[in-house]
């Protein structure tokens, strides 16, 4: 019976799919599933059971967005200065990496100049190049400059730093949204005797201001999630960042297992990320490859 | 009056706040990197230093490398061992499992809806900030609180193979710092195969089904061959940021507090790697010149993979390493 047995290879077959679809994507996930699971469910929870399950619903845990919390860290520890760090840093990266990339990317796109090519191979090898490695340099480098140990002068001294190290990805992926806007429509303004600064703030900028919106929201993420340069060259506690503040609280997990205040502070501060990242996941995705993650 | 500019400065006008920030946060690092390898730049004569920078106090030395070369730095054979490890066993998950993700994901499964719900589930470690990252880990592998060792015995894995910590024991913590940078990297690998395999013709793939080949010979015989550009792509690049990453593996097995104890336990459960060890000697041991010793090995082998890269992609293949060449 060939038609039997065809049809059951085919069905044979749709199984092994199947299966392979659950072994290779869905079983790995599954970790990931339960610490996401167990980050909601444990601040919303007095205790939770068998790891996931909340029981005994409270707000207590997040207590910390309205009163001070005691933590071992500190006793009477209010977030919100470090909620203004973390956004200092942040807005501060991004306003950098927005202003001059958008001018960097249009150059690269639109004029024609020596060493355009040697400039653009320039900037890729920069975005192969793991910065992690400079760490070191840098942080002679800020001593040198006296931006060390400087209260906010050192945290505007890192966001220099983070600015300077997402730049050149930054402007790679302005000159992309500057490449598709098409030509005539710029011959036209110039030739209509438009200046060169005219026609970029005019008639490109708000074309491109999709481009610009995807490069700030990036920026602004990465400075938010930004932590070895706040942890290696912040050495006054008032200026830490929430990232920062997080850690040493995990590092206290031993001593105070304060696991319900800990996560609803760490779902406050993803909370930004993860906004973002759900109503601008196209866009961020073409971005996120490009990151330094390993 | 209208400022004219000369057609020639003008680019350059738009291009300085570029150059300076490069030459701020990249170049200037990299030639002190090289720089400070050479020297015995350390707590002793660090405020000097800073000073003024060709002070007498600092000393041009090649002992640095003598000492890593020539294995003379006790720990360095230990960390060679964990960084090969650390790095092949990632690549492994980051080019490889991701590609039978992609597959999966993105060919096998043709429901819209379950194929971008595990899209987006395995573009969360990526997204979500490092710092939870690792907390979630932290918590995931706790026997006491966490789920792992649950997770483990339930489908069947005896007591005595779980360990009392992942984070303390190896060769467990190994697979650990693995997967925790695995899940990570996965969505690297994920991300550009997906896109590669979108852009294969569907002409190709339908006339083989048409033929009579199965899924599983389309992604055998199509697929995985038209990927090996992609796949070269990621593993090149993913060589060189995991030679260079120790971001999650400071934040579960370093010290916290403070970065004089920046190792941590790292060294005792296995998992100090290269870049981990040189971020240690510098910020736990202060001994500048050879964390930059250590570093610049690193820059080294990163230009000439970089230089290697441009060899074999060339240019167009480096900026737009997705599209498939049929």
């Amino acid at each position: 019976m060939p038609a039997k047995n065809r049809r059951t290879r085919a069905l044979l077959r749709k199984t092994a799919k199947i299966i392979v679809i659950i072994v290779v994507a869905v079983i790995p996930a599954i970790p990931i599933w339960i610490m996401y699971a167990w980050l909601i469910a444990q601040s919303f929870s007095a205790r939770v059971i068998q790891g996931i399950l909340p029981s005994g619903f409270t707000l207590s845990n997040w207590r910390f967005l309205w009163t001070r919390v005691s933590t071992v860290y500190e006793a009477g520890l209010s977030i919100w200065p470090y909620v203004a760090n973390t956004l200092y840093l942040a807005l501060g990266v991004a306003g950098l990496v927005v202003l001059v990339s958008s001018m960097a990317g249009y150059a690269l796109s639109r004029m024609e100049f020596k060493g355009r090519m040697k400039m653009m191979e320039f900037i890729i090898a920069l975005h192969a190049f793991p910065s992690v490695i400079l760490l070191i340099a840098l942080f002679i480098l800020l001593n040198k400059m006296g931006l060390y140990g400087r209260g906010y002068v050192t945290l505007t001294g890192i966001m220099i730093v983070k600015a300077g190290l997402e730049i050149p990805m930054a402007s790679w992926i302005i000159k992309g949204f500057f490449d598709n806007i098409p030509w005539d429509l710029e011959w036209a303004a110039l030739v209509d005797g438009c200046s060169r600064w005219k026609v970029w703030r005019y008639i490109i900028l708000p074309l491109v201001l999709p481009g610009i919106g995807a490069v700030s929201i990036f920026s602004f993420l990465s400075g938010w999630s930004e932590f070895l340069l706040v942890y290696t060259y912040v050495s006054n506690e008032k200026l830490y960042t929430l990232p920062v503040l997080i850690y040493y609280l995990i590092s206290d997990l031993e001593s105070m297992p304060q696991w319900g205040l800990l996560t609803a502070m760490g779902l406050f501060y993803t909370l930004p990320v993860l906004i973002f990242f759900s109503t601008s996941q196209k866009l961020l995705l073409r971005i996120y490859v490009g990151g330094v993650k390993g | 009056m209208r400022l004219r500019v000369g057609r020639g400065i003008l680019p350059w006008l738009f291009l300085t706040p570029l150059l300076v920030m490069i030459l701020i946060a990249w170049v200037g690092p990299l030639i002190l990197t090289v720089y400070l390898g050479f020297t015995d730049l350390s707590y002793r004569n660090f405020l000097a230093f800073i000073e003024n920078f060709f002070t007498s106090k600092v000393h041009y030395t090649i002992s640095n490398f003598q000492r890593i070369l020539g294995l003379k730095d006790p720990k360095i054979a230990e960390v060679i061992r964990t960084t090969v490890i650390y790095v092949s066993g990632t690549l492994a998950i980051n080019a490889f499992f991701s590609l039978l993700l992609s597959i999966a994901i993105a060919y096998f499964l043709r429901n819209e809806i379950a194929s971008m719900i595990l899209r987006v589930t395995w573009l969360l470690p990526r997204v979500t900030p490092g710092v939870i990252y690792a907390l979630m880990w932290v918590w995931f592998v706790d026997p006491r609180y966490g789920m792992m060792n649950t997770l483990l015995s339930a489908v069947g894995v005896p007591k005595s193979w779980l360990p009392q910590s992942w984070i303390l024991y190896t060769p467990y913590s190994r697979i650990l710092m693995i997967m925790i940078n695995g899940y990570v990297g996965a969505s690297f690998g994920m991300i550009i195969y997906t896109a590669a395999i979108k852009s294969i013709p569907p002409d190709l793939i339908n006339a083989a089904l048409v033929d009579g080949a199965s899924d599983f010979q389309v992604a055998r015989r199509i697929i995985v061959p038209l990927l090996k550009w992609p796949m070269l792509f990621v593993t090149a690049w993913q060589t060189l940021s995991l030679l260079a990453s120790y971001e999650y593996i400071l934040m579960v097995w370093g010290g916290g507090r403070a970065t004089s104890d920046a190792y941590g336990v790292a060294s005792e459960s296995g998992v100090l790697v290269w870049s981990l060890y040189s971020y240690g000697k510098a910020f736990a041991e202060k001994l500048y010149g050879y964390a930059s010793a250590l570093s610049m090995i690193l820059v080294v082998i990163g230009l000439a993979l970089i230089i290697l890269y441009f060899k074999v992609f060339g240019f167009r293949r480096m900026m737009e390493p997705s599209k498939v060449e049929v």
